[in-house]
């Protein structure tokens, strides 16, 4: 008698789960069903101009993940050092570091694109366009990582210290053996956040002529007025790589939010 | 007021000490400020190589300040601790260069700890926990450190959780990992902060047999604990702080069971009727 009830239980919970999913389903159906009426039916794409176009468009789509992966890669450093100062006893190197922060973050990403492109070479440094865009992401991202590395270094709980130094380790020893590969799980999943994001950002390196994704898309509108195929193509592109990375990213986080890493209790 | 026993403790009968031993730990006059808050009022402690000692009191008397203090996790306002022939003054003012900070390394090399909150290492596995300063602090060979690690895992009983990693362990296994992985490095003294005071009850025994068993087999160690039974059976002495204080010292026959000073009376007495 418990029994069957604790199973009818489950099971209509089961069944509001499905229903509930199902709806959710529906409802996106409607709205992406609705989007590509409005589209086909009151605009008209040109679809033998989309289908003439699609390859120079899509040719940007290995520049975007190259100038994205390439970025991150060199923010994470960037981030590695400006947090090691942002932790270090040093009132220079904090003073360095915060500078750092302070300033990447509280200007426009645009701008300092276009700083690096059009003011540097006043001052004598001229750099190409995809070196540009890879610099200033990679600042502009290493600012925020920074933080993200900062705040992961201090949630390794003060407990981890206390036992590496009373066994002990030096300061030194307890930073790189204890702090940072505990650290280094928290953040992780953090990286592949800005990655995706990154993914997207990096179409701003467009306006310095980096023949990324979008610089393509508007590119091969632009002449003849016919942008809404293109941007649409890019918006849908940029989107499919979106969902693809998060799913990866997803995974990611889940593998480092289970197992070795879940915080002592006892029990 | 400075307590101190005065009989070497090698004349007391069933004593581990051997007679005429030196101290291996002295505490002398240690003094805390949280802020301008006095929390340990001149403490001292002798303890002979082989004793066990406990602190008893309320919590928030001090007793934990004063053990961290011993290996300066804590950083006393005043005093000095010697642990084996190390020497180290409380010199708060000013900031530690180097040698300072050498000097206290070593002081911790004679004083294994293990928290009230185990503080394993979660990235690492069970021998991982227990070969890591062994081998980034002393440099031992690996294979030797495994060999030591393997040794000490058997005595807490837990050889066969070797590649386990924390967070599958129970409290009561937690614990005894860190008692083995404070034994690696083979301290001359081992310092217990209210070992069992995060554990379930049903855990707690395991890690006093433990504890039992090394105080049995002549290690010296000094227990913050609100297990009665343990500071009753196991320490060859009893400290009982009060307010910053050690206000009774002595063998746990007398501060247990026929406590001179009002505030141990007081205490075992809401202790025996809670």
């Amino acid at each position: 008698m418990n029994q069957q009830l604790a199973t009818d239980i489950m099971d209509a919970r089961r069944q509001r789960g499905r229903v509930w999913r199902t709806q959710f389903m529906v409802m996106w159906g409607v709205i992406v069903a609705a989007l590509l009426a409005f589209i086909l039916v009151t605009i008209r794409l040109d679809s033998d101009f989309i289908q003439k176009w699609l390859p120079f468009i899509l040719t940007g789509v290995p520049v975007t993940i190259f100038v994205a992966l390439i970025s991150i890669f060199f923010a994470s450093i960037l981030a590695t050092l400006g947090a090691l100062g942002r932790v270090s006893r040093s009132p220079y190197l904090n003073a360095i570091a915060s500078f750092y922060v302070s300033f990447f973050r509280g200007t426009p990403l645009l701008l300092q694109i276009l700083f690096i492109y059009l003011a540097l070479p006043q001052a004598g440094i001229v750099l190409p366009a995809l070196p540009t865009g890879i610099v200033a992401l990679s600042l502009n991202y290493g600012a925020y990582l920074t933080e993200i590395f900062r705040s992961g270094i201090e949630a390794v709980p003060h407990g981890q210290t206390e036992a590496a130094q009373s066994l002990g380790m030096s300061d030194r020893t307890t930073f790189r053996r204890i702090i940072v590969p505990q650290a280094f799980r928290i953040v992780t999943p953090a990286i592949g956040n800005d990655f995706v994001a990154m993914l997207k950002d990096s179409s701003l390196v467009s306006v310095v002529g980096v023949q990324e994704l979008l610089w393509r898309a508007q590119a091969a509108g632009r002449p003849t007025f016919q942008s809404m195929q293109t941007l649409l193509v890019a918006a849908l592109v940029y989107w499919i790589l979106t969902i693809v990375f998060s799913f990866f990213q997803n995974r990611l986080e889940r593998k480092m939010a289970t197992g070795d890493r879940t915080p002592e209790r006892s029990r | 007021m400075t307590l101190q026993h005065v009989v070497h403790p090698a004349e007391i009968p069933g004593s581990l000490v051997a007679p005429g031993a030196p101290p291996i730990l002295q505490a002398t006059a240690i003094e805390k400020y949280f802020g301008t808050a006095r929390v340990l009022r001149g403490c001292s402690m002798t303890v002979f190589p082989g004793e066990t000692v406990t602190i008893l009191g309320r919590s928030g008397s001090g007793k934990s300040t004063f053990l961290r203090c011993l290996n300066f996790l804590e950083e006393p306002s005043a005093g000095v601790v010697e642990i084996s022939g190390v020497r180290v003054e409380a010199d708060p003012l000013r900031p530690r260069h180097e040698k300072a900070s050498a000097r206290i390394r070593q002081l911790r090399l004679h004083a294994g700890m293990v928290f009230q909150e185990f503080n394993l290492f979660p990235h690492l596995s069970v021998l991982g926990n227990l070969i890591e300063a062994p081998i980034h602090v002393k440099r031992l060979p690996r294979k030797e450190a495994i060999e030591l690690a393997e040794g000490f895992l058997a005595k807490v009983g837990l050889s066969e959780k070797r590649d386990e990693y924390p967070s599958r362990l129970s409290g009561g296994q937690r614990q005894r990992v860190a008692i083995a992985r404070a034994l690696t490095m083979e301290p001359e003294v081992l310092l217990f902060d209210e070992p069992t005071s995060a554990l379930d009850p049903s855990l707690v025994g395991e890690v006093l047999k433990v504890m039992e068993s090394l105080a049995h087999e002549g290690r010296t160690m000094i227990v913050v604990t609100h297990e009665m039974a343990f500071a009753r059976e196991a320490a060859d002495r009893v400290y009982f702080m009060s307010d910053g204080e050690f206000v009774e010292i002595g063998p746990p026959q007398n501060v247990i069971s026929d406590p001179q000073d009002e505030r141990t009376q007081d205490f075992l007495a809401r202790f025996l009727r809670a």
